[in-house]
């Protein structure tokens, strides 16, 4: 994923008409070039590492029990052991289906004397998982355009963080030098369009926008056309809070994402859908609902920096096939981080207690 | 997914259909279906747990009504438990008596707390309250901007909060402008947080002990999964919520969250949110999300409103008017009255078998509650031979029911179609099964009728 944010593309110097910038686009100027874009990033992934570990963290005045004391004071696997492992995997929101296809695997291999060690059955299972996760990896430069802009379009069902998802994405590309154009699709929740204004200025990126009520496709047609004529790198599009059970608003952003197309072929390139950790097992449900109306590439999971351990994510991934590029760790600009398997797997394991 | 769960239970039970008491060891293999269900509609484990075992001591010796199949009588055993647990009826706002109320809405980002702010306000306004909006949401961009569009689209006052200043300022301030003002409730839209943030936890404690509201209405997610339970526990502790707003009904979320967040606060869930528009609130129903959380409006709504809407005799009746094909208009407009009194028409298509899957009920067109009047008004301009003979009912006296009925030809023709796509398929039905549990409990996918998807 970093890929995204390391690319710089050069530009040729001899653009023909291009427009005097910009108020706003004025203010990018002195973009670093690619060695500093790099070494901001260097810093950047330090500094996200101390906030994720401090989300991840997450205790209140406790302290991290891990599961591994739930295996640690176990030296044979029993059917309490498979319980405990069962409600630890449930209560992260993974499901029935994964959970017991889990739980039953291994109940099989300790009948089929293969597995005795809670150890090693632990080590079995974070592997499992982590395929799940794995299966549906793809590396974000293969979504990228060779050449013009990178358009993004952000999808997701109500309230879980699209447009603060925006912000923060912007403001990765914008520190690895890159210049960003920001789209206000969501033209009907109140406000919303001078939501994404405040972020266009926190990032220092531009913001396409018309008035709430306009229709989105004409507004991303504007901002397409904005980006293409002024050259813009990187092209993130929001889109209105839908619920995927929602006909027409499914179709709505079938449309925007066809007004993309048209006025640039195989853009979009990656259309995001947003995911919210707290969801349980109605993910899946949204991933399918979303995909089945605009081709899900990828996923951020945000939020993550409460309890929940956002499980859902492995069936997604499990039954999907879809990429998991980011997740949101906070409120602030810099609260987005790559999505690590590993260290996610790990983070579902962990359990917290009050003692 | 798996089947669902009167599907699943059917097959637990297929060889004790109709008779004798509940086994202990027929209830154990039932309950872990149930259990199943449960967990899949993101009930929390524990509470799972719990529930689990407290129906199980119920229902074992328990006679098998006559008019049910065991899994029937599972899952009205299981039903009602639910029912009590999220509540048994819905709870009105308390909103006390002198001086302004003040109504507190809390909750994680992303919950609804502004849009239900906009609802609730435009609510009590009908109720012929004077409201006040409160916006105390310094942190997220446009948030004050937000709720301020809200109030002008609805003509309600909304506090000229900036975000440089206190909440707790905020609300104290807007305290006084009520008085003076004659404003008799606030509402305060405060910002969503999370539950482990300790300063912006304690940020609501403050405004609480600042302006002692009458009500802190938690609001959740209807999406919610397991961490439903860890974070209302959290927010009832610090700040003894009076009340829980479900947000997001509307979607095909089963709503576990609800019974889960009822259990470890014991408060009311006092309203649903059901759309983005500002009129989509409504009171909560326990019997409704009960049947959700099962996902299972079929038999339960059948055998629920059997029982306490329409009483048994008459749905023996209903059973006996499928099974002879005696099913007339009267009995349609029935069903609907009944719908009507439940709420959603999602319930009624939910009572006919096959058409209860979320799978099914997911990409359908959600009709809305005008359509159900007009099918009303449609049937209640027909004449009693005309709902008895749909038969006879001829162009000219479409004109006439159409005109009676203030609606169009079209519409009446719509009503009639949904009748008769329904008579079709009752008659599918009865070829297969005898008692009213195998009418209901239809386990192959049936198309659902045309009519009804508008
Ligand atoms: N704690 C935390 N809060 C987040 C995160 N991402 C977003 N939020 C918050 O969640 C709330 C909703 O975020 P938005 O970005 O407005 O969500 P949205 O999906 O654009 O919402 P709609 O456009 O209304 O559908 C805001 O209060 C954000 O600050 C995250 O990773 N962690
Ligand atoms: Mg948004």
């Amino acid at each position: 994923m970093l890929g995204w944010f390391k690319k710089k593309i050069a530009r040729p110097a001899s653009d023909e008409e291009v427009s005097p910038p910009d108020q706003q686009e004025e203010a990018v100027v002195g973009e670093p070039g690619p060695e500093e874009a790099k070494s901001i990033l260097h810093e950047d992934v330090g500094v996200l590492f101390k906030r994720l570990t401090k989300g991840l963290a997450k205790t209140r005045g406790g302290f991290i029990k891990r599961v591994d004391e739930l295996f640690l004071g176990k030296k044979v696997i029993d059917p309490e052991l498979l319980d405990d492992l069962e409600e630890i995997l449930i209560t992260a929101d993974l499901g029935v289906e994964t959970t017991m296809d889990l739980v039953d695997d291994a109940r099989d291999r300790v009948s089929r004397n293969e597995l005795a060690d809670p150890q090693a059955l632990k080590a079995i299972l974070k592997e499992r998982i982590t395929d799940f996760l794995l299966s549906s990896d793809r590396p974000a430069e293969l979504v990228m355009p060779t050449e013009g802009p990178f358009v993004i379009m952000v999808v997701g069902v109500n309230g879980v963080g699209k447009t603060t998802t925006i912000g923060k994405i912007a403001h990765k590309f914008a520190n690895a030098g890159q210049r960003v154009l920001l789209v206000a699709g969501d033209t009907f929740r109140a406000a919303a369009v001078e939501q994404l204004k405040i972020w266009g200025e926190r990032v220092n990126a531009p913001v396409i926008a018309q008035a709430t009520g306009a229709d989105p496709s004409s507004v991303v047609f504007d901002g397409m056309e904005y980006a293409l004529k002024r050259r813009y790198d990187v092209v993130i599009i929001d889109t209105a809070g839908r619920l995927h059970t929602k006909v027409n608003l499914m179709e709505e952003l079938k449309k925007i994402k066809r007004v993309i197309g048209k006025k640039l072929s195989d853009a979009p390139h990656e259309i995001m859908l947003v995911i919210d950790a707290t969801t349980g097992q109605n993910g899946i449900s949204q991933a399918r609902e979303f995909g089945k109306a605009v081709d899900i590439t990828g996923l951020t999971l945000t939020k993550l920096d409460g309890t929940a351990k956002g499980g859902i994510v492995v069936n997604i991934c499990r039954e999907f096939d879809i990429p998991i590029r980011f997740i949101g760790v906070g409120e602030q600009v810099e609260d987005l981080r790559d999505f690590e398997p590993e260290e996610f797997v790990e983070a579902l394991f962990a359990e917290e207690s009050d003692s | 997914m798996f089947d669902n769960l009167s599907d699943r239970l059917n097959k637990v039970f297929r060889d004790l259909r109709g008779h004798g008491k509940l086994s202990e060891k027929n209830i154990q293999d039932a309950l872990k279906e149930v259990r199943m269900a449960l967990l899949e509609a993101d009930v929390n484990f524990k509470v799972v747990k719990d529930f689990i075992a407290a129906v199980q001591e119920k229902a074992v010796g328990r006679e098998v009504a006559v008019s049910l199949s065991p899994g029937q009588q599972v899952i009205k055993i299981v039903h009602d438990e639910l029912v009590k647990l999220l509540g048994g009826q819905a709870e009105p706002l308390e909103l006390g008596g002198k001086g302004p109320a003040i109504i507190m809405m809390v909750g994680l980002q992303g919950s609804g707390k502004t849009t239900s702010s906009g609802k609730l306000a435009k609510l009590l306004t009908k109720q012929g309250r004077r409201p006040y909006l409160v916006p105390a949401d310094v942190y997220r961009p446009a948030a004050i901007e937000q709720l301020t569009v809200l109030g002008n689209n609805l003509d309600i006052p909304v506090h000229p909060s900036k975000v440089d200043q206190d909440p707790v300022t905020i609300a104290k301030n807007a305290v006084l402008v009520a008085e003076k003002s004659n404003y008799d409730t606030l509402l305060i839209d405060t910002a969503g947080r999370l539950h482990v943030d300790e300063n912006l936890m304690a940020e609501l404690q403050n405004i609480k002990a600042a302006v002692k509201p009458a009500e802190i209405l938690f609001v959740a997610d209807a999406m919610t999964g397991q961490d439903a339970v860890t974070v209302a526990e959290k927010f009832n502790e610090d700040l003894d919520i009076t009340g829980v707003l479900l947000s997001k009904m509307e979607g095909d979320a089963r709503g576990g969250a609800a019974l889960s967040i009822k259990k470890v606060t014991r408060r009311p869930i006092k309203f649903v949110g059901v759309g983005e528009e500002l009129d989509a609130l409504e009171v909560f129903h326990p019997d409704r999300v009960a049947s959700r959380i099962l996902g299972m409006g079929d038999i339960l709504s059948l055998i629920e409103k059997a029982e306490e809407v329409v009483d048994k005799k008459k749905a023996d009746k209903l059973a006996k008017k499928i099974r002879k094909d005696a099913f007339t208009m009267e009995d349609f407009l029935d069903q609907i009255q009944q719908i009507k009194k439940m709420g959603s028409l999602e319930q009624i298509m939910g009572m006919i078998p096959g058409l209860n899957r979320m799978k099914q009920m997911q990409n359908m067109p959600k009709p809305d509650e005008k359509e159900l009047g007009k099918v009303e008004a449609v049937i209640r301009s027909m004449t009693a031979d005309e709902r008895r003979k749909h038969q006879i009912i001829t162009a000219s006296r479409r004109q006439r029911i159409a005109r009676g009925s203030g609606t169009s030809v079209q519409d009446v023709n719509k009503v009639i179609k949904s009748y008769t796509e329904m008579l079709k398929m009752m008659k599918k039905m009865k070829g297969k099964s005898t008692g009213m549990g195998k009418v209901m409990g239809g386990k192959k996918r049936r198309k659902r009728p045309k009519g009804l998807m508008r």
